[in-house]
């Protein structure tokens, strides 16, 4: 396969420096896709496709009545972080977990944050996601957010920012495992001279994390189970993976009942008792007697349970106050004000629309900023400024003047490309990269992550109910080929 | 360190066990249209005739009459095995079967997940009745394609709670489906009594043993084909897999297994129903069966059957008393 004509297209590449001149930690890989044979990249590509669906690794499309089911789209060229930005890009993310721990416990607290003029009260109790509930509550260890998928992308300037933090029920990580199994079945020969540090020990540390948090009266070994709203779920894939790689139950609200401040579960033998519950259902749906009370896929009285430390609950709820976007643009300022020092990994410079002067800049900039909602996930509810019609950028300053406190506004960012494969060449695509993060007795962060993909040539937009795919993602070893920071 | 093993959820017993069965009904669907193909081509009789009481055997008559008409091959085959609105079609039962393996992924090996999907997207992507040539072989595929799923089950799944609970759906579905398989024959036999010891005779009776892969076995232990000989050995044989005794006798260890209660007692209904049945199938000779008509004998045992796996449902399901909120509605699949 040749390269030589490979285009960057002016943006920043993963792989290539400038056109034709390699990346040291990219040079390996690059050399062994080079050799290969006429038509030998696309063979491995399909087979691939092929396990993805023999495998039924799928999604479930809302609102998509033709078929509900369809694999996560794939592509076989791998993203490399070199060792030195992985530690880089390590120590950030624990230090951002560390100090969003310590904003949730305070915001459910004393509010110091807000005493002491950092945050004004009324962004807080205006966060769609502040949990009035959860104030006083006290989740074992002090822990509130046990497992977090950061997004972090590189601009054009080659640095790379946080763009969310994703604090309630991140997913996607089992497409980093599967990703890296699917790697190894279809195109063992790339791993050759690289040392790409494996990544199959996440659901051992997810494990631990959730054994880790059981409540003090756990006599041995707590029973831990995994909490999907079921079968119809979009990542409904991933629950029941993840919980076949734990070995826990993967069990729905109506498998539970609680009874005096106890979560028990129905088994053929009888209620048994549950310590800690991996819910990927969102706050609004745990517990119909405490959050919606239309809500069916929850517990009843689950929130009461947890609230006398009977069970333990991973993701906390109440978490989803430090997702909104709003809140994102205090990090820097959290990090400064619990652990003093500036953030490791910046944050992507956010105009807040409820501040007037930010709002007017906002409103005579629609064209090159992206605007979005801020509380909105899955890439609804954005406005990408350059590429958007007068009609759309109309209705957006409608939005923003009616309601400026639910609408941020940042540049737009020129994320970084890496070769994707397309029909019968490369061509640069854009990407994001969301590594995981464990809080239990440690905080822990798996190298790699999920690397999303924009496949749509131009597109921005990586959500994978918007045109992305995915892509597995190497972090290599010090020392390992071409790494040589 | 080796602590008590957590007991299934009712749920996931519920659905481990129907996706067995579903996949034993399909793999029985496959059998009896294979069994009729194979007589076709031996003794050909009118197409009411030959294909009608398959569909009143393992379907719906009425159903089918009014949407497909008179009983012709064609038309009975797709209806049994590709008909997406019959329930029971063998498109319909791997279907059932998936989405029942489909919720309990983190249960069954990753193994047993990849064979039932691939026999899903196999059926799915069969658009159209087999070329006649075809057909025979399209039939032995899904047989064999269960047969995988089997021996994948057997030898990567724990022979845990679950699996005991798999093995009970398959084997009652199993028992159930061999004591039909033999009401088929005394179907078509209805309005030829005349063939009764003819060589025409030997031939049905030898397309049912083949049916249920028993033709070889039954040869080895009766040699020649006499009907008595075949009754006794499709319903009390102690030793061949598809015999309605060996399965219920396995079934019976199965339950024994999940409750825990010691042979020869019972702790619950199912256990109750399914030891009764066991000893009487253990202590019926066949001439009594025979003498008492061999339809009204398969009838009775499919009731019972029946009866056990309504015991199953309420024994295993754990009900919570109304008062407490988020009262359990038993969830069906069938």
């Amino acid at each position: 396969m040749r390269l030589d004509s490979y285009d960057t297209g002016g943006f920043y590449d993963e792989m290539f420096e400038a056109p034709g001149r390699p990346r040291p930690e990219a040079h390996f890989l690059l050399e062994t896709i080079g050799g290969l044979g006429e038509g030998q990249l696309q063979r491995c590509q399909q087979a691939a496709e092929r396990i993805l669906v023999q495998l039924g690794i799928t999604f479930n499309v809302y609102g998509d009545s033709a078929g509900t089911e369809r694999p996560f789209p794939f592509d076989l060229v791998p993203r490399i972080v070199n060792a030195h930005e992985w530690d880089w890009i390590e120590r950030g993310l624990k230090q951002r977990i560390r100090v969003l721990n310590q904003f949730i416990n305070d915001i459910y607290h004393d509010q110091r944050i807000i005493k002491d003029g950092v945050i004004p009260e009324e962004v807080v109790r205006s966060a769609t996601f502040y949990r009035p509930q959860c104030v006083g509550l006290n989740p074992p260890k002090g822990v509130w957010c046990h497992i977090t998928g950061t997004d972090l992308v590189r601009h054009s300037d080659g640095q790379i920012y946080v763009l969310e933090d994703n604090l309630r029920v991140p997913s996607g990580v089992s497409y980093m495992l599967e990703n890296r199994d699917l790697m190894k079945r279809t195109f063992p020969q790339v791993f050759e001279g690289l040392r790409v540090r494996p990544v199959n020990e996440y659901p051992s540390l997810l494990l631990e994390t959730l054994q880790d948090i059981a409540p003090a009266d756990t006599p041995g070994k707590p029973v831990v189970v995994l909490l999907t709203p079921g079968m119809y779920n979009s990542a409904y894939f991933e629950h029941s993976y993840l919980a076949q790689m734990m070995g826990i139950p993967l069990v729905e609200g109506r498998d539970l009942v609680v009874e005096d401040d106890t979560v028990l579960m129905r088994t053929t033998k009888g209620l048994r008792r549950v310590h800690v519950i991996y819910r990927r259902i969102d706050d609004d749906f745990l517990d119909p007697a405490a959050f919606r009370p239309d809500s069916l896929l929850g517990v009843p009285h689950l929130v009461s349970a947890y609230r006398a430390g009977r069970v333990a609950l991973a993701n906390a709820p109440g978490n989803g106050v430090a997702d909104d976007k709003v809140m994102y643009a205090y990090v820097p300022d959290m990090i400064r004000y619990y652990e003093g020092g500036d953030a490791i990994i910046p944050n992507v410079p956010t105009f807040l629309c409820w501040r007037d002067t930010d709002r007017q800049h906002v409103l005579q900039n629609l064209d090159t900023l992206v605007v979005k909602a801020a509380n909105e996930a899955g890439g609804y509810g954005m406005l990408v400024g350059p590429q958007s019609t007068a009609a759309e950028r109309t209705a957006f300053a409608e939005k923003i003047t009616a309601n400026p406190r639910n609408y941020i506004a940042q540049p737009t960012l020129g994320l970084s490309r890496v070769p994707t494969l397309v029909g019968e060449s490369l061509e640069g695509r854009h990407v994001d990269l969301r590594p995981y993060i464990l809080y239990g007795d440690d905080i822990r962060v798996v190298p790699g992550g999920l690397t999303r993909v924009a496949l749509r040539k131009g597109s921005l937009v990586v959500n994978s109910s918007q045109g992305g795919g995915s892509k597995d993602t190497w972090v290599l070893s010090p020392g390992a080929g071409g790494d040589q920071q | 360190m080796r602590g008590e093993p957590m007991p299934l959820l009712s749920r996931v017993a519920d659905s481990v066990y129907w996706m067995a069965r579903y996949i034993e009904r399909a793999e029985n669907v496959a059998r009896f249209i294979g069994v009729n193909l194979n007589l076709q081509i031996d003794l050909p009789l009118a197409p009411a005739q030959q294909w009608q009481p398959l569909v009143d055997t393992s379907g719906d008559a009425a159903l089918f009459k009014e949407r497909f008409g008179d009983a012709t091959q064609a038309r009975v085959i797709e209806y049994l095995a590709y008909d997406p609105e019959n329930p029971n079609s063998i498109a319909s039962c791997l279907r059932t079967a998936r989405e029942n393996a489909r919720s309990v992924r983190e249960t069954i090996s990753s193994e047993m997940w990849a064979q039932v999907n691939a026999m899903y997207l196999q059926i799915q992507s069969q658009r159209s009745l087999p070329e006649p040539e075809r057909m025979l072989d399209a039939f032995r595929e899904i047989r064999m394609g269960c047969h995988h799923f089997a021996g994948v089950t057997d030898a990567t799944m724990t022979h845990n709670e679950a699996w005991h609970f798999m093995r009970l759906g398959l084997m009652l579905e199993r028992a159930d489906k061999t004591s039909r398989i033999l009401d088929v024959k005394y179907f078509m036999l209805l309005p030829s009594t005349k063939d009764i010891g003819t060589p025409y005779d030997d031939i049905h009776w030898s397309a049912v043993l083949k049916s249920v892969s028993g033709f070889e076995m039954y040869r080895k232990q009766f040699g020649r084909i006499k009907p008595a000989d075949v009754v006794d050995f499709l319903v009390m044989d102690n030793e061949f897999p598809r015999a309605v005794r060996f399965c219920i006798k396995s079934a019976s260890e199965s339950l024994q297994a999940i409750t825990g209660t010691p042979g020869g007692a019972f702790r619950c209904r199912s256990e109750q129903l399914m030891g009764q049945l066991r000893a009487e199938l253990d202590f019926t000779s066949v001439d009594t069966v025979i003498r008492g008509g061999l339809h009204e004998y398969l009838d009775s045992l499919q009731l019972k059957m029946n009866g056990i796996d309504t015991g199953l449902r309420e024994d295993f399901a754990v009900r919570v008393p109304v008062s407490t909120p988020g009262s359990f509605d038993a969830h069906r699949n069938a």
